[in-house]
């Protein structure tokens, strides 16, 4: 009897609970409804692909799909690690990278802190002008560089026929693409970085400049010592953020500027390219996807620990 | 082109451009599909990421934290190339279809989070009043939040048309049908195929003849690159002022 009485009221209580809930739902219902497209599209595009995260473990016959082709355990991280075109790839991706992120933020700040000394009325053109590299394509910068790197009329080579030399096959020649790439990536991107870092100039009080001049500081002095201390935390941050996709290459930049030229693969091939090529040309769906799968699994592990560091220094700027 | 490039042009001609606009189809194609992608992408794109930003600044929401993890973690995590080429290709079976240049960039958590910081900004006071005149969730949305929003609006359709007319790797991945290539990518073309014919192995085959191939001359290149780059480079100094604000509010509060 007594027991009998428990059940029915645990039963009504997961009812009244689940009635609840229900009725809960339906209030939120129309709020539901305005999220839902981009829900779906998130859970579609950004969350099925997960289940793919398997391959890697796996040999992949496309007949028998992804559920029915064999486990293979480690096979293929061991034959992936063994091949030297992933280690050429993973060095280049850190080097570029690291290029970026020191002597292009030194480039941006550089350019913010002109900006902001030159403050007129013509900033506005600045920025502009600033701007416009960033909103073009990597496809058009590419057009861009094939001007100054073209064999016969190219700038580089003019200009080395004006001191005497002879000409050089850019695009045969890999050593020479290092400084190439940096130009080209920091030349994009550096506008874009230096605009937000003279926002931040821009919001810092201008009482301190007051003071540092009738003290009778120097422009310089005045950079160095009030303006680059207060926006340090900005420029510690974006390059925090940036380490944490050290991993990761733009692919537009070493695909489309190198011409995809597999003469100069040693100095420019990166971890994205060689995806995309093991992919679509090789067609090896187990290489690719292994690094794939291991390019965003450490991705993921530096931003968690980027983050923890940023939280420590820093805990108003950490991301989570 | 016998000197090379000039910074001051010897001569003006308009020549190029009267080539480029007469002769091929495949230009007036890659146009059109251009066009049409970042116009519907852009509609998608701003009004589901308008609706999610707007949904979870709602703060008596009640599933607002497990809608903003599965955006937030997006941003952080995902599956790499291959699983989205596998979800395009063959589950979904895009290849070929104007979606699959359409749908890959159609979310980012990132434009939802920036959207929300903006919806965060609207008085309470303005949706409650909206609530107590018997208003629905639909109509407080459409008719009285997004009126007030079109700078954020705004921002976030330009870093959609910036993204839909500038790309050119979702052609690279999933067209191989021709009249189906965005701008961008037929530029790209160009300018391989015409590196191809400069370099030894394609001079060895122009006398040959086995295929009639015809590089297009410098200034066609060129004129072709205007007509890709220079739609966005005019509409941008228009919005120069929301596209600023977006990066700074983007990068610096994050």
């Amino acid at each position: 009897m007594n027991k009998n009485y428990d059940t029915t009221l645990k039963k009504n209580g997961f009812f009244s609970k689940f009635k609840l809930e229900l009725k809960l739902f339906k209030k939120n219902g129309q709020l539901t409804l305005i999220a839902l497209p981009a829900i779906i599209a998130i859970l579609v595009f950004n969350y099925l692909p997960l289940y793919g995260l398997i391959l890697p473990f796996k040999r992949y016959y496309p007949a028998q799909g992804i559920i029915g082709s064999p486990w293979v355990g480690l096979k293929n991280f061991e034959f992936l690690f063994k091949t030297g075109d992933i280690w050429n790839a993973l060095g280049n991706t850190i080097f570029y990278n690291l290029i970026f992120i020191f002597i292009g933020t030194a480039v941006s700040v550089l350019i913010a802190l002109m900006l902001y000394e030159f403050k007129n009325r013509f900033v506005k053109t600045y920025q502009t002008a600033l701007l416009i590299p960033y909103f073009m394509s990597w496809v058009v910068v590419a057009y861009v560089f094939n001007t100054l790197l073209d064999m016969e009329h190219g700038l580089f080579n003019q200009i080395l026929a004006l001191f005497g030399k002879d000409a050089v096959n850019w695009y045969n020649e890999a050593k020479q693409w290092p400084a190439i790439l940096s130009l080209a990536g920091i030349w994009k991107n550096a506008g874009y970085n230096a605009v937000v870092y003279f926002a931040a100039l821009m919001g810092l009080d201008s009482e301190y400049f007051e003071a540092a001049r009738i003290d009778g500081a120097s422009k310089f002095r005045q950079m160095w010592s009030i303006s680059i201390p207060l926006i340090r935390s900005v420029i510690t941050i974006m390059i925090i953020l940036n380490i944490g996709k050290i991993f990761y290459g733009d692919f537009g930049l070493f695909y489309n500027v190198t011409m995809n030229s597999p003469l100069l693969y040693s100095t420019t091939d990166i971890i994205d390219t060689y995806v995309y090529r093991t992919l679509t040309s090789i067609g090896d769906i187990g290489m690719a996807s292994t690094t794939g799968f291991a390019q965003s699994v450490c991705g993921f592990v530096l931003v968690l620990l980027t983050n923890w560091i940023v939280k420590k220094k820093d805990p108003e700027s950490a991301l989570f | 082109m016998e000197r090379g490039y000039a910074i001051i042009p010897r001569q003006f001609s308009l020549e190029a451009y009267k080539m480029v606009l007469t002769f091929p189809k495949q230009i007036i194609d890659a146009y059109i599909v251009t066009a049409v992608t970042t116009l519907l992408g852009t509609f998608i794109g701003v009004c589901i990421s308008a609706g999610a930003g707007y949904v979870l600044s709602r703060q008596t929401y009640r599933y607002k934290n497990i809608i903003a993890f599965l955006v937030f973690f997006s941003m952080l995590f995902n599956g790499g190339l291959v699983p989205s080429y596998i979800l395009i290709t063959q589950w979904l079976g895009l290849k070929d279809s104007i979606w699959a240049l359409i749908l890959p960039l159609v979310t980012s958590g990132w434009y939802i989070i920036l959207m929300r910081g903006f919806f965060q900004s609207v008085p309470g006071a303005m949706i409650e009043s909206a609530r107590i005149d018997g208003a629905s969730e639909f109509k407080t949305f459409f008719q009285i939040v997004l009126p007030v929003s079109k700078p954020v609006l705004a921002t976030i359709s330009l870093f959609y048309v910036l993204a839909y007319w500038n790309d050119w790797y979702l052609s690279l991945l999933y067209a191989t049908d021709e009249s189906l290539y965005k701008l961008q990518y037929l530029l790209m073309q160009i300018l391989k195929k015409a590196e191809f014919l400069n370099s030894e192995a394609g001079k060895l085959l122009q006398g040959t003849g086995v295929e009639q191939m015809e590089a297009p001359t410098l200034n066609v290149r060129m004129a072709v690159c205007v007509l890709a780059a220079g739609p966005v480079l005019v509409i941008f100094p228009f919005f120069q002022k929301y596209f600023v604000k977006g990066i700074t509010v983007g990068s610096v509060k994050g």
